[in-house]
């Protein structure tokens, strides 16, 4: 029977099924320090151990400085959740790239530059944007403390299994236009509800045409649509990007491995709950305007006039904007380069060969976090720091930093921060902060003029 | 996990669509690390201003208001899947809460916790809406048994889906983890036959 990407590698890992629920075997699984504490904590009050724990890796990510990381942590309960997680590591012998390890950064970021993440595996962390390392061809995705729990204490969760969705995306993408705009548009087309329930295969020329490192942003950001989790089908982009990556078999086990990877793909007839197709000639650079992802507009587009629905009023009135408005030339405090979506050596590349001779605006901030040690190293090693010192901007350690406004870096109130995380919710970046998410070509422009640009005006 | 069967309850109109978790609870409230304490900063942005004062036009802050259940607009719980927008609700004292649609982790994590989200039809949800604007005082009776969800005083009756396990979870008090638990030797016999790269 011809099956789906996403079915095979769900029947692959089913253990068990109760009352419809599968119980599914987890080949990987992530922690961190915020989403671990309880679920360490219900360990300890069954007695039990962790079932796996050479199958677990920690990191410290979200709720960490990203200055002086060689320093104590100066907020203490920042430092003493941090602590938590390198005592839970200790007590339960799970391995850990704590805040400094030359290994440490963004949890959806080292997984993948490690070569932990896999095809065919099943991965699974207490953060929604596990879904980045689908773009491997994994299912991968985002759960609860409670789930976590059972995944220390079994390698097992309980799940219904979802629905599937391809999306399809056929073409070639003009300039200008990137992985991010590839999905801040498909979840504009779809809102921020339109994926729930299912878990989404992209396909389709444009998909081929990416690097790991642009499918890894796409498959990020199917959260933001609602969906669990999505996946590509790995191809020679994903075993050039594999091979020899320190935690993927060598020699003989490279052959065998590889050929299994290949017969990961969805048969010609699999039969999808759900088809979607769009055009890369339609996407344009693009820019968010509201309180959801799903609120976003090619950047030569106004914002909608949608009239009597009082969420909408509500979101435009918390950004400032207004119906009819273009965001072309509307002016910014601040500019994040970073987070799980748009922290990579790549991202930081675009960034760079922008910006290189170039300052930023005197009415703009500007901070650039790398998502690890690794991608930090790596940008030193091709001098894309000196550019961005020289441009500037604040060059900081790795973290999850300002795209959730848990740790120190937060957007003050009612300022504009464009920013190429993944979401724009009220307050998501600090109470009262205003984000616009948008490329990191499109951040880096902003940051050079101190408002809203259209890229495809700017480069060659 | 807290046992639940029936509620009968007024209920807290929030008509918002797309409620992130973020909004439920911001992320500079994660800090702590017990499930317990977080109904204090539900929604805290919407409820307090910064300094720290009541936001009075906010319906938590409308003493007129009360109840277990909430009822909210389109797509609740959208966002990060962080279970403390679970473990907030909870211990800000709701047991119900009724929406259009829930985002997939947010449900997951509710039902975790022995929370109920009752999803609805959204015109049923507007006549909930309704009948609240209407009499601030209406109950409504729950009963996960029958799968049913009352207007007190009403006719109106709606049914609504829960997954057996999860009902059968909810109606005993159950955690996954216990069920997982008595699975180890089935789950070490899936791992002997796994092919592993």
């Amino acid at each position: 029977m011809s099956k789906t990407l996403f079915d095979k590698l769900w029947d692959a890992h089913i253990v068990d099924s109760i009352d419809g629920v599968d119980v599914i075997y987890i080949d990987q699984h992530f922690i961190h320090e915020v989403t671990s504490p309880q679920a360490f904590d219900g360990l300890k009050k069954r007695g039990i151990s962790v079932f796996r724990t050479q199958k677990t890796l920690a990191t410290a990510d979200h709720n960490v400085p990203t200055i002086n990381q060689h320093l104590p942590i100066i907020e203490p309960m920042s430092r003493a959740q941090v602590k938590k997680l390198t005592d839970n590591c200790r007590e339960f012998d799970v391995e850990l790239y704590e805040l400094g390890h030359e290994k440490n950064g963004i949890v959806h970021i080292i997984g993948p530059e490690l070569g932990i993440t896999k095809p065919g595996m099943t991965i699974v962390c207490g953060d929604s944007h596990t879904s980045t390392h689908g773009a491997f061809g994994s299912i991968a995705f985002g759960i609860g403390t409670s789930q976590v729990e059972q995944t220390l204490a079994t390698q097992c969760i309980l799940m219904n299994r979802p629905n599937t969705m391809r999306i399809t995306i056929e073409g070639e993408l003009s300039k200008g236009v990137f992985a991010k705009d590839i999905i801040l548009y498909i979840i504009s087309k779809l809102t921020a509800a339109g994926g729930t329930g299912y878990f989404i295969e992209y396909a389709g020329s444009t998909i081929r045409s990416l690097s790991m490192e642009a499918r890894m942003t796409i498959c990020n950001m199917s959260i933001e649509m609602g969906a669990r989790g999505g996946l590509i089908a790995p191809d020679e982009v994903t075993y050039a990007y594999l091979k020899g990556k320190e935690r993927v078999p060598k020699g003989d086990n490279w052959d065998n491995a590889k050929s299994y990877w290949q017969t990961l793909f969805s048969d010609t007839n699999a039969m999808f709950d759900r088809e979607e197709k769009f055009y890369a000639k339609d996407i344009s650079p693009m820019v968010t305007f509201g309180t959801n992802p799903g609120m976003g507009i090619k950047i030569d587009d106004l914002i909608p006039e949608i009239n009597n629905v009082a969420s909408f009023d509500k979101s435009l009135a918390y950004m400032g904007l207004k119906k009819g408005e273009s965001l072309l030339g509307q002016k910014i405090q601040h500019v994040f380069i970073g987070s799980c979506t748009n922290a990579r050596i790549e991202d930081l590349r675009i960034v760079a060969e922008y910006v290189s001779g170039k300052k930023k605006s005197n009415e703009v901030s500007v901070m650039i976090v790398p998502g690890s040690k690794q991608v930090e190293a790596q940008a030193k090693q091709e001098g894309l720091d000196k550019i961005f010192i020289e441009a500037g901007f604040e060059l900081r350690e790795p973290g999850c930093s300002a795209c959730l406004g848990m740790n120190e870096d937060k957007i003050p109130s009612g300022e504009y921060c464009i920013s190429t995380s993944n979401r724009n919710f009220e307050g998501r970046q600090g109470p009262g902060a205003r984000t616009i998410l948008a490329s990191p070509l499109m951040a880096a422009a902003a940051a050079v003029s101190g408002k809203i640009e259209d890229v495809r005006l700017l480069i060659d | 996990m807290k046992k639940l069967t029936k509620i009968r309850s007024t209920a807290i109109p929030l008509p918002i669509e797309d409620v992130d978790t973020d909004q439920i609870i911001p992320a500079r409230f994660l800090k702590a690390l017990t499930r317990e304490g977080f109904g204090e900063n539900l929604f805290r942005d919407w409820r307090y201003n910064s300094d720290g004062s009541e936001v009075k036009d906010f319906v938590l802050n409308n003493r007129m208001y009360s109840g277990e259940i909430l009822v909210a607009g389109n797509n609740f719980g959208c966002g990060s899947s962080r279970e403390h927008a679970a473990w907030s609700l909870d211990d800000y004292g709701f047991r119900i809460v009724i929406s259009s649609f829930f985002a997939d982790i947010f449900k997951g994590n509710a039902l975790n916790n022995g929370l109920l989200p009752i999803q609805i039809t959204p015109d049923e949800l507007q006549q909930v809406f309704k009948a609240i604007e209407e009499n601030v005082k209406v109950e409504f009776q729950v009963n996960l048994e029958n799968q049913t969800l009352e207007i007190v005083g009403s006719d109106k009756l709606f049914s609504f889906e829960v997954s057996t396990y999860k009902k059968m979870c909810l109606l005993n008090g159950y955690d996954d983890i216990d069920y997982l638990l008595s699975q180890r030797d089935r789950i070490e016999e899936f791992e002997s036959q796994q092919l592993i790269y």
